[in-house]
Order: C-alpha cells, then structure tokens, then sequence
C-alpha cells in the first residue's frame, strides 16, 4: 500500500464493541511511519449502546478536515454489518467495506441478516468475516475487534508489523494472555480475508 | 520539537499546563470531560498544580476566579449549557479582571450530540467583551492556550477559548514548546475586586476602554490570517474554526484557492475584514454555531456593492454541524461521487440505558406505581437516565436543563398536577437539585423526588459525585424532608413489589417525599474491577 499518499477510514459499530482501540492500533502505526493522522471520534451519549464512527484520516501531506467528506473514504472497516452500511455514502466509488458478519441485535427492528450480507455483498471488492468465531478461537470474545483489524490489515497504510507493534503497545499493558488472545485474533482476522 | 497525539480537548489542556497552569476546575459535560480528565492525570496527584472537578460549573468558576485573584494561572472548562450556569460570575469577572492568567474554556455542541440544545459561546465572550479564541485543529488549541494566558495577564481579563464538539474528540499530532514556571502569589486590589456599584462603574469603565485595544490585536495577531488571491476578485472568504478547516480541503490546490481570512480571535480583525470585503465581490462567511461574523458583517443595511452570503441567506445551514459538504456546496463546487445505501432499510440504533442498570428497575417500579394515573407526570433531568424516555421505559416527559426536574415537579404540582414526580441522579441533584429541592420542603410540596444514586456521572464518564451515599440522604434530611418521607430503595428485580409499594406510598403522602433508589452505576462497577485486576 506504500504508493497510497492518503487513505481514509470510516471505522463503525456499536458503542462498546472497541472502535477506539482499533483506531488507537492504526493511527500510532502510521504516525511512526510519519504520516500526518486525524482521528474524529464519538463521546458522550452514543457510546451507551448507539451506533459509533471514527473517521481516520492517514496522509503523507497535511490533514484539514477532521471528518471525511462524503465521497472520499477509501474503506470502511466495521466490527458490526448494520452499521457497516450506515456510512455507505462515505465510500468512494471503488472503495471497499471490509465487516465482522456478526450482528449486534439490541434494537427491535434489526433488518434480515441475510438481506444485509447480500446488500454488503453488492459492494466490489467486500470482505465479510465471521468475526465471533474467530475471536473465540482466538481465546477472547471481546477481541472481535482486532480480528477485524487483522482482517483489513492488507488494505490498510500502515505495514502490518507497526500494526502488530501498536496492538502489542495497547494491550500489553492488560496482561499477557489479553495481549496473545489479541495477536492471535489479528493473525486469524488476516487469514479469514486473504 | 517533540509531538504528541492528543485530543483536541487535551491539546488545550497541555497548553494550558505549560503555560504555567496553577488551578483548574471543572463539572463533567461533553465535549468538555476530557481536559479535566487530561488535568488530573498530569497533576501528578495535585502535587503539579491543583487540578479538580468541582460540584458546578458555577462554583467551578468562582475557585478558579479566586486562584486568579491569588495572582495564580487559572483555567476553568465547561460544556456550552455549563457557561449558563456560570454565566453570574462569567459576566462580572470581566469587571473585576485577574490578577494572574485566567481561561475560560467553554466547549460547544453543534448538531446537540450530546446536549439539550445549541448555543454558540462567542457570544457570551461578546457580551462580557473579553477576548475570545477560536482554534481550528489542535496545533493552533495548543498553540492558542498559551497565547491566550498571556493575553489574559497583559490585559488582566478573563480570556475565552471556543472549542466544538469534532475538535474536541478529534486527535492529531501536536508540537509542544517548553513549559514555563507558574506564577508567584500576587493578591488582587480590594477595589478592583468589590464590585460595589462605585468600583463596578470604575471597572466596566475600564472593560469599554479596552475594547479598541483587544481590536488592534486582532489585526496585528498571526492567528488571524488573510491571504488574498491576486488574480480572483469574484469570492472571497471569511472562516473560522472547523469552517477554515472544511474550506481549505475543498480547496488543497493553493494557486486556484479564493482569497480567505482565517478569522481565530474575537472581536475581530476589522482591518483584516475590510481588506478582504475591498477585494473581492462576493463574500462567504463559514462559522460553526450562529452566524456572529456573518450578521457583524450584514448589519442592517448590508455591504453596498457586495454580495453576503452565508447562514442567514440559505449558503449554509443554520442549524447542525458544518460539514466538508456543506461547505463545498456553498463554495459552488459539484458534491463528490459516492457509493449509496438508498432502498436499504438502515434501522437507527440510538443509545440506551445498559442492560443490568439500576435505572431501569427504578423506572420500572416507578411505572408500575403509577399504572392507571394517565395525569401522572415524570419530570426527568440530565445524565443518563434521560434514555428512560425511549421504549421499553417510556418513563421520562420532560428533560431541560440541570436540576430541573425538581423544580419543574414542585411548580407542576403548585398547578395542580398529580402526581407530580421529578427524577434525578445524585451528581445533577448536588449540581442543581439541592437547591430546589429546600424550595419544595419549604413550600412540603405535594410531589415525589426520586434520586438515583448510582455513586457516579456515568454519562460523562463515571467521574466522581459529590452528592452520594450516606452524604446525600444527610443532605436530603438536612433540607428538612421529614423522616418518614424519605425512603431508601435497592432497584433490583428482586425487590420490585418491594420498590413498587414504596412509591404507591410516597405518592399517596399529601406532601413532599424522597425516595433514593441506590445501586451502584455498571460502568462504575466494571471500571473498579479494571483497577482491581492491575493493582
């Protein structure tokens, strides 16, 4: 991805489901790669169960706008399918959705999931992946957000070891069998999109 | 130079530090939480500088006026609504002036993300005509902070600084410059600080008087740039904020950019504005909030010969964010090719209580009470029980502002309504409802408060409470609630008959009753087996 000089990231899901970590993951890689980062994200009221974004701006040159204007996001990089499509009007034409197939059912009128993968399906170039199951094979539930990252890892700016260093920066501190479980779910999250 | 990723909100917060910062004070709100949260983790335990939040924004500002009266850097932040409730010292601290630095870091919420309403806080820093900054990105947050303290001490006038909502929770790099000491004691002027009506006179004497000055700096400040296109007379224009942010990418080619002035400190560059106004035949004005420069610049009779356009003419939305679309439209560029997800029914997922919080037992038990009373009212308030409003709790018919759901109960029943009960958490209710609630006991109003003490501002954050546990109910007893009438519940499944029977009671008691329903907050609980589990 080196010849890219700026990529945009929508990042979604559900308020809980670990969209700031993985935005942590990218941005610290590539601000070590020397590129200028902007990181828009969600606070405050939506966390508590609402749908949460976090728009990632990567460029070799400078960042103005802190959101991504509609039209120009390269990627969209869900832990959740609903909300993959909730910022559908973000992508550019070419640019690609890469979500966990895993709904997060806590509203009463959640859309046929069938229906849904199929709508994401439409997309060219889509990565859908079952991130629930990797994740517990990976030893931890929770780190279905890193299998995602692992799973848009070949598409993303910054190389794949930075990225492994910032997941070995953010969940080293929590203990080693969190920082293996998160590894794992990385390389798993990888190979499921390959 | 070092750079560090920060928040926006922390980009002010480390300005505000290594400028010398001796006292800060806050009350949890968003997009404002944040610098405090930042504050207190580098105080180093208060040994750094005094770093607190404090039970109101009121009482937030006054400590921070008087470290400022000790001659002390002070910094005091808020959310927008929080201005209003400091509003009282806000306007008379430009009279008295400070002794040593002094900011007022007010955060706004435009598209109410997160809040009751939209307010542009600009204009309180022009109604109390004191300097005001407006960052747009988190260099220039940084970079403001610093100037603005001193500024603050040059002049010895409180100084704004303007956040919003996107800058707030946006992170980016950010260069540092070394920190500087803080301040020695230097105690304020008995008559510049008592603002008996012979001195006030004096003083705002002195706050009009500097009013030419705080003009002169705003031509001759760096923050305020113009940069006029040589060759493009046809637009021009004028932005501040994250508007300056959303022009120039829709603009990254330099050479075919229109001549803009970048607009960061109030009141403003009137040469700078001028200069561009002569320039150019049409002027855009892009501002986040309300139009301040826009209807400045208009005034009543307009700009003979040129063309305004902006939030008043329909350019741009008056109400919401901007956003990089917004702009490129009223700039007259074509919107950009996207992909679309028109037909697929895309099913909103709003916030709700978690599952598990005490809140919803409450409620429940409250509903259950009042089952069979259509003319029942609940007069909620702010924090995250105002998520009972949405199904399956239905509980909520009012939310205005902090605290007033006490004072909304105690006037409803006045009019006749019953039962009348007022909802509130225990941080909004040491906020705002302590006061109210001596009203209601004074009058032994016919209505109930329900005080949910979780032990937490959970909405925000879980920052600490001020009015919790045993604390509140001797505040409760001490406003002169009778005994009986003040009734501990636990909200749990199990003791819903329990809890049910508690309120028919209380709701049937003529007068004024309190029922505290205590559990602790989840996310309160989940944060304390976190530190748990490192020690």
């Amino acid at each position: 991805m080196s010849e890219m000089r700026k990529q945009d990231i929508i990042l979604a899901g559900v308020g809980g489901q670990g969209i700031l970590s993985i935005a942590f993951v990218i941005d610290s890689a590539a601000l070590r790669e020397g590129l200028s980062v902007k990181q828009a994200e969600v606070h405050g009221m939506a966390q508590r169960g609402g749908a949460v974004t976090s728009h990632l701006r990567l460029s070799r040159d400078r960042v103005w706008s802190d959101l991504i204007p509609r039209g120009e996001a390269d990627l969209i990089l869900s832990v959740e399918p609903l909300e993959a499509l909730r910022y559908l009007d973000f992508l550019k034409p070419g640019g690609r959705v890469v979500t966990s197939s895993t709904p997060f059912i806590n509203i009463p009128d959640y859309p046929d999931k069938a229906a849904l993968l199929a709508r994401i399906k439409a997309v060219p170039g889509s990565v859908i992946v079952d991130s629930e199951t990797l994740a517990k094979q990976a030893g931890s539930s929770r780190a279905q957000n890193t299998v995602m990252l692992g799973a848009a890892s070949r598409f993303l700016l910054p190389g794949e070891d930075g990225l492994r260093e910032s997941i070995r920066l953010l969940f080293g501190k929590r203990g080693d069998k969190i920082l293996e479980a998160n590894l794992k779910a990385f390389e798993a999250g990888k190979q499921a999109a390959a | 130079m070092p750079k560090e990723i920060l928040l926006g909100d922390e980009a002010v917060a480390l300005g505000a530090v290594q400028a010398g910062l001796s006292g800060a004070y806050s009350y949890p709100g968003t997009p404002a939480s944040e610098i405090m949260e930042y504050l207190i983790r580098v105080s180093d335990g208060g040994r750094a500088f005094h770093a607190a939040w404090s039970v109101n924004e009121k009482t937030a500002f006054e400590e921070a006026l008087g470290c400022a009266f000790a001659g002390k850097r002070a910094f005091v932040s808020f959310k927008h609504v929080g201005l209003n409730v400091a509003a009282d010292p806000f306007m008379s601290a430009a009279l008295t002036g400070v002794q040593g630095g002094f900011i007022v870091c007010s955060a706004d919420d435009p598209g109410m993300h997160s809040s009751q309403n939209e307010q542009d806080s600009r204009f309180y820093a022009q109604f109390a005509q004191i300097p005001c900054f407006e960052p747009a990105d988190h260099q220039e947050a940084y970079d403001m902070t610093r100037e603005a303290y001193d500024l603050s001490e040059r002049l010895g006038l409180p100084v704004m600084v303007r956040m919003t909502t996107r800058l707030s929770h946006s992170r980016a790099g950010v260069e540092t410059l070394p920190a500087r000491p803080q301040n020695p004691h230097h105690r304020g002027a008995k008559e510049c600080w008592t603002l008996l009506p012979s001195n006030a006179r004096l003083r705002f004497k002195r706050v009009l008087e500097l009013q030419a000055e705080l003009v002169r700096y705003a031509d001759a400040s760096p923050f305020n740039r113009l940069a006029l296109n040589p060759g493009d007379r046809r637009l021009g224009i004028i932005a501040s904020g994250l508007g300056y942010n959303y022009v120039m990418e829709n603009f990254p080619d330099e050479t075919s950019r229109p001549s803009i002035l970048k607009i960061s400190t109030y009141p403003l560059p009137e040469t700078k504005i001028r200069e561009l106004v002569a320039h150019v035949d049409s002027v855009l004005v892009v501002e986040e909030g309300f139009p301040l420069i826009e209807r400045l610049l208009r005034g009543l009779y307009g700009v003979p010969g040129k063309k305004i356009l902006g939030k008043i003419d329909g350019a741009l939305p008056l109400q919401g964010e901007l956003t990089p679309e917004t702009v490129r439209a009223a700039v007259g560029l074509p919107a950009l090719a996207r992909q679309s997800c028109e037909g697929f029914p895309l099913a909103n997922r709003p916030p709700q209580l978690c599952v598990g919080c005490p809140h919803a037992d409450t409620f429940k038990a409250l509903k259950t009470a009042l089952a069979g009373q259509p003319e029942a009212v609940i007069f909620s308030d702010i924090g995250c029980y105002t998520l009972g409003y949405f199904p399956p709790h239905n509980a909520v018919d009012t939310c205005v502002c902090m605290g007033a759901s006490v004072g909304m109960a105690h006037g409803a029943a006045d009019a006749g309504i019953h039962p009348a009960v007022g909802v509130i958490g225990d941080s909004t209710f040491g906020h705002s409802g302590m006061t109210a609630l001596l009203s209601a006991s004074a009058a032994d109003a016919r209505m109930v408060l329900v005080i949910l003490d979780n032990g937490t501002v959970a909405m925000t954050g879980t920052q600490p409470s001020f009015a919790t546990g045993q604390r509140l109910l001797e505040i409760v007893a001490g406003l002169g609630i009778a005994k009986e009438h003040v009734r501990v519940i636990t909200p749990l499944p199990k003791f819903h008959e329990e809890n049910t029977r508690v309120f028919r009671e209380e709701i049937a008691h003529p007068g004024l009753s309190v029922v505290v329903a205590v559990r602790e907050c989840l996310e309160e609980a989940k944060k304390k087996n976190k530190l748990g589990g490192a020690q």
